[in-house]
């Protein structure tokens, strides 16, 4: 009996121990071990992403430029596994044969990431609606909603931008919130790279069950734990569409740039760089298809010639230089100075065209005596206020910097070039430290080192607008319908120069649609201001220069054109100002200059880079040049490289400094 | 005694009863949730396996209470009748048996399927009781321990031979029964070494293991000052040490078969096979790891219901627990068992009768080698063996043949008092 006590006392601790030896392995298992939680995570709730609507884009008359176009794309969760799973049928919906759905398959297994690949890309509709039908057979494969851009216009491309996936480099270095995932879409160029972080919205997010078998069962928790994707904001673009596309009609078939601003706000009515290209293009869906050729296009289309760009201003440099001078002091109103055919200094002569003698400011503006400003500029730098012509090179330069010259002016358009107003460093090393005026001259009318971009030149003639002053240059009006855009976009920049000097340029301005080089330019019932250019082309035809504001108090509008290898800036550029100017004014009714009009229209300026013409000879070895380079870096194929493409073309273009020298 | 067909409830043991209540409600609440989804309906719906099981369960009812009503003595007059009668029936299943999941060990009855294997236990308990109860029944002589062993090896043979590994080695249980009546405790601590001398041999293999324990053996030796008399059996003790160790890389490789090799590799750590062997396992491991201290509520089980753990109704039914009810849901099962086999173990030593108490301690060790074998498999500490945890398990073979072992048992006990005139019978 006590043996037999024992032994059941031992076989109850036996028990009890085995007991406790499962207690404490429990506890460690759901206690102490929390990587048995995460497992659990991992294998059956599933993190669907649901993709926000991209903000959309409206034109500053609320008429809507951008909108989002859905695609569906077919994926596939890791792991593969199809037991019972009815290929015949599902190839059949995807008009695929079996082969190529096992090759999908396998290059699907290379693309994996997050536990899926895509399958089937951009599904057409019918095949996405016979498959929704049948998607609970497919338990593996689900459809994925994505959003694509539309456009409501042809023109704008360049300041739009585009979207597109993103690459691996943005995904490691733009993801410091982890917002992005492979796949994403985000905006590539123009304004919805810029403004990112408003049109995206918010990822919404969608936690469901996942079977041992892949399947869906459901939402997790009655979707306690989901998030509701937030669209991303609207954005307002300062864009007049109906300017913008009238401004691309005129444009066609010509290179160069209109860039018209409001210049009491900054804002960018119009920015149109021709050749361009339509937003259409550039979508989701048909990038692949047309990038390529758009890169190879000689006539660089994909070039935003109106930020990147630069040329020397030619006549319209005058206006400054004419400024200056009255700020300095050197120059009245009422100076007048004498012009035989030109400006002689010792064995240099500047040519000038024929015009009425004994010209003032006023007249010397309205009919871009070149030889008055020579004499202007003259002044300038032989100012015996200042010690050397160095030390009033670098006064003058100092303005033209406060016009917002030699830098990129930081609107919110991409690829802006600095544009070039030499430092006189630059003509200490070009010219062994001894220069004076007579070096420089052609720096008078806006011939030489100086480059600037439309934008900048836009810039130029809105301040001039304003009698002093100007706004950074903008494309963004409202955001969600709040003011709320970027503060430097309000912060006024003025120039140090007198109001009343301004007035006396502006006058003269007024003229040259009056009485002076663009006199038969000029539209009935607006007062517009301008000044034409012709910029001297080292390479071919000159460009054709103009730039204009309207009405002369008040103004409303104002634009700078250049239209390249065209000739004279009164034939070709100043057209195309006043007849955005009546059409801004006048809105949808018939152009009172008909003939100009179509003149306009029907013009063929574009150059065709297989003329063999002589003049043309050096641009065209020079587009080879930039071909060759394109075609180098075609063989990199990933998104950002193309971006950089675009850059290295948009660096080519912008003429060799130095070259400049040559027409000094 | 007169009033022998009067039924005295309160002679009965309640708290066996209670858990036994308490114990087959919870189960079948809990395979209601393991078979859950958003669209189940009515927990009694019979086409569902819980709905099966409520059947179950009124059967089980039915059966307990009338066998609370059987006189006591029948059980072991008829002990060796009921126990051939099972024998046969484990038999039959050679000849009209049904092939589930590769396993021919099921008779089809209707829509409902049979596992004799479930009732050869009974009987079992039934035949060594009667057999050792006998009042000159001497374990010490080896005839009487020859045809108790062959008592319950022979069902276990049969089930073996069925393929159903797991409910055969249940039978290994009845050894704790003859540990109690007089076997050896030195069998016990052969069969525990051997198991220490396997796991070793597993991890370190059989030269480091025969090597170090020769070595530990020799400096035992040494130091001893009683050379004479252990020269031989440490001799001998090395030999068979080295003899077994090695021998195990021939018995994983030739007598066990491959899932069993890798389900012991597994369960040791040595191998990672988590889409096969382990998969099981470890998906077991993550629902009841995921619960956490308090679970994740009822029917809110994520990787029991999205079907992450196979057999989660039956074998792995203790998933289901850890992962909704958590740690403290845990604790309340493994206390539950826990009180009930030393219950059971605790009222076989105060049976009067030799056979009401080696009955007794049958019932205590089938319910503690399921519930250690069961509950160790579903958090990896026993290789897998797939047997049902008693009471919860989804099965009517399973449940039926519990509620019989555990109210004969009931009945037994309640009539202690009444077979103080057998006197002679006490042991």
């Amino acid at each position: 009996m006590s043996k037999g006590g024992n032994r059941n006392i031992s076989l109850i601790i036996a028990v009890i121990s085995i007991g406790l030896l499962f207690s404490v392995r429990l506890f460690y298992l759901q206690v102490i071990d929390k990587s048995y939680v995460d497992f659990a995570n991992a294998n059956s709730k599933k993190i669907l992403t649901i993709h926000p609507n991209r903000g959309l884009i409206y034109d500053r008359n609320n008429k809507l430029i951008a909108y989002n176009d859905n695609f569906y794309d077919l994926s596939i969760s890791y792991p593969f596994t199809l037991k019972n799973f009815d290929t015949t049928g599902f190839c059949t919906i995807l008009e695929i044969t079996k082969e190529n759905f096992i090759e999908r398959l396998k290059k699907a297994e290379k693309t994996v990431y997050k536990g899926s690949a895509t399958f089937y890309k951009n599904l057409e509709f019918y095949k996405f609606a016979a498959l929704q039908e049948r998607m609970y057979d497919y338990g593996k494969f689900y459809i994925e909603v994505k959003s694509d851009r539309k456009y409501n216009t042809a023109s704008g491309a360049h300041v739009l931008g585009y979207i597109g996936e993103i690459s691996k480099k943005q995904l490691e270095e733009k993801n410091e919130e982890n917002y992005y995932s492979k796949g994403d879409f985000i905006g590539l160029a123009g304004l919805e790279k810029y403004y990112e972080p408003e049109l995206r919205g918010i990822k919404g997010e969608e936690v469901i069950l996942v079977d041992s078998r892949g399947k869906q069962q459901g939402s997790y928790s009655k979707g306690k734990f989901d998030k509701i994707p937030i669209p991303g904001k609207k954005v307002t673009t300062t864009l007049d569409l109906t300017l913008q596309e009238y401004a691309s009609r005129l444009m066609q078939n010509k290179a160069g740039s209109v860039v018209a601003i409001e210049p009491s706000t900054g804002e960018i009515l119009t920015l149109v760089s021709s050749p361009e290209y339509n937003p259409e293009a550039l979508t989701i869906r048909n990038k692949k298809k047309n990038y390529g050729e758009l890169l190879k296009d000689p006539t660089l289309p994909l070039f935003n010639r109106a930020v990147t760009a630069a040329y020397p201003p030619g006549s319209v440099f005058k206006l400054l230089n004419g400024l200056i001078g009255l700020e300095e002091e050197m120059i009245y109103p009422e100076t007048t100075f004498p012009c035989y055919k030109g400006y002689s200094i010792g064995n240099l002569h500047v040519n000038c065209h024929p015009h009425p003698q004994n010209l003032d400011l006023r007249g010397a503006v309205a009919n871009s005596c070149n030889a008055y400003f020579c004499y202007t500029f003259k002044e300038i730098i032989e100012n015996p206020k200042y010690k050397s012509p160095r030390e009033a090179y670098i006064k003058w330069r100092n303005y033209m910097l406060q016009f917002g010259l030699d830098n990129k002016l930081g609107s919110d358009i991409n690829f802006e070039s600095e544009g070039n107003i030499p430092t006189p460093e630059f003509y200490d090393k070009m010219h062994n430290n001894r220069w004076g005026f007579t070096r420089i001259i052609s720096l008078s009318i806006g011939q030489g080192e100086i480059l600037i971009t439309p934008l900048q030149m836009a810039n130029v003639i809105s301040t001039i607008a304003n009698r002093g002053y100007y706004y950074t240059p903008h494309c963004i009006r409202k955001i969600d319908n709040k003011n709320a855009i970027p503060k430097k976009f309000k912060t006024k920049h003025k120039i140090n120069i007198k109001k009343e000097h301004f007035e006396v340029v502006v006058e003269g301005m007024r003229n040259t649609l009056i009485s002076g080089t663009a006199a038969r330019t000029g539209i009935e019932g607006i007062e517009i201001c301008g000044k034409t250019g012709t910029v001297q082309n080292p390479h071919g035809k000159n460009h054709a220069v103009f730039m204009c504001f309207a009405p002369k108090d008040n103004p409303k509008i104002a634009i700078a054109c250049i239209v390249e290898n065209a000739g004279f800036g009164a034939t070709w550029a100043a057209p195309v100002a006043t007849l955005l100017i009546e059409k801004y004014f006048k809105r949808d009714s018939v152009s009172s200059k008909p003939e100009m009009e179509e003149r306009i229209l029907k013009a063929r300026l574009l150059k065709n880079p297989n003329d063999k013409d002589s003049a043309a000879k050096k641009e065209e070895l020079e587009n080879e040049e930039i071909k060759k380079q394109k075609n180098d870096s075609t063989e990199k194929r990933t998104t950002k490289n193309n971006l950089n493409k675009e850059a290295v073309i948009a660096k080519k273009f912008t003429f060799n400094k130095n070259e400049r020298k040559k027409y000094n | 005694m007169k009033e022998k067909n009067i039924i005295d409830t309160a002679s009965f043991d309640w708290t066996i009863i209670i858990i036994y209540i308490v114990m087959v409600l919870f189960g079948w609440f809990n395979i209601y949730s393991a078979s859950w989804n958003e669209s189940t309906g009515s927990i009694f719906d019979l086409s569902k396996n819980y709905g099966k099981q409520f059947l179950f369960i009124c059967i089980s009812a039915f059966i307990a209470i009338f066998w609370l009503f059987l006189d006591h003595k029948l059980f072991n007059i008829f002990s060796y009748v009921v126990y051939f009668l099972l024998i046969g029936l484990v038999i039959s299943v050679f000849v009209i048996g049904k092939e589930i999941a590769g396993n021919k060990n099921w008779i089809a009855i209707g829509s409902f399927n049979l596992q004799p294997a479930e009732f050869a236990k009974y009987g079992a308990s039934l035949a060594l009781a009667k057999f050792l109860g006998t009042p000159d029944a001497r374990l010490k002589d080896k005839m009487t321990f020859r045809i108790a062993t062959m008592i319950f090896l022979l069902p276990m043979i049969l089930i073996l031979l069925q393929k159903d590994t797991g409910s055969a080695l249940v039978f290994l249980s009845f050894f704790l029964v003859l540990y109690r009546e007089g076997l050896s405790g030195v069998w016990f601590v052969i069969a525990l070494c051997s198991i220490v001398v396997f796991i070793l041999t597993l991890y370190f293999g059989n030269i480091w293991v025969s090597g170090v324990f020769a070595a530990i053996a020799l400096l035992f030796y040494l130091f001893s000052s009683r050379k004479k008399y252990l020269t031989i059996p440490i001799i001998v003790i090395t030999l068979v040490v080295t003899a077994f160790s090695s021998s195990i890389n021939l018995i994983m490789d030739n007598v066990l078969k491959e899932h069993q090799k890798k389900r012991i590799l597994v369960t040791f750590g040595l191998l990672e096979d988590l889409k096969k062997e382990g998969y099981n396992v470890h998906q077991s491991k993550i629902a009841i790891g995921s619960g956490g201290l308090i679970g994740k509520g009822y029917l809110q089980g994520t990787q029991t219901k999205l079907r992450y753990v196979p057999e989660q109704h039956t074998d792995f039914i203790f998933c289901t627990i850890g992962e909704e009810w958590g740690w403290v849901g845990s604790m309340v099962i493994i206390i539950l068992f826990v009180t009930l086999i030393a219950r059971v173990y605790y009222l076989a030593e105060r049976q009067k009768n030799r056979f009401n108490r080696i009955f007794a301690y049958c019932v205590a060790s089938i319910l503690f080698f399921h519930f250690t074998i069961n509950i160790g498999m579903t958090i990896g500490l026993v290789p897998v063996i797939g047997i049902p945890l008693p009471f919860f398990s989804y099965g009517g073979s399973s449940l039926i043949g519990f509620t019989v072992l555990l109210f004969t048992l009931i009945k037994l006990d309640s009539t202690r008092s009444s077979e103080m005139s057998t006197l002679k019978d006490m042991y």
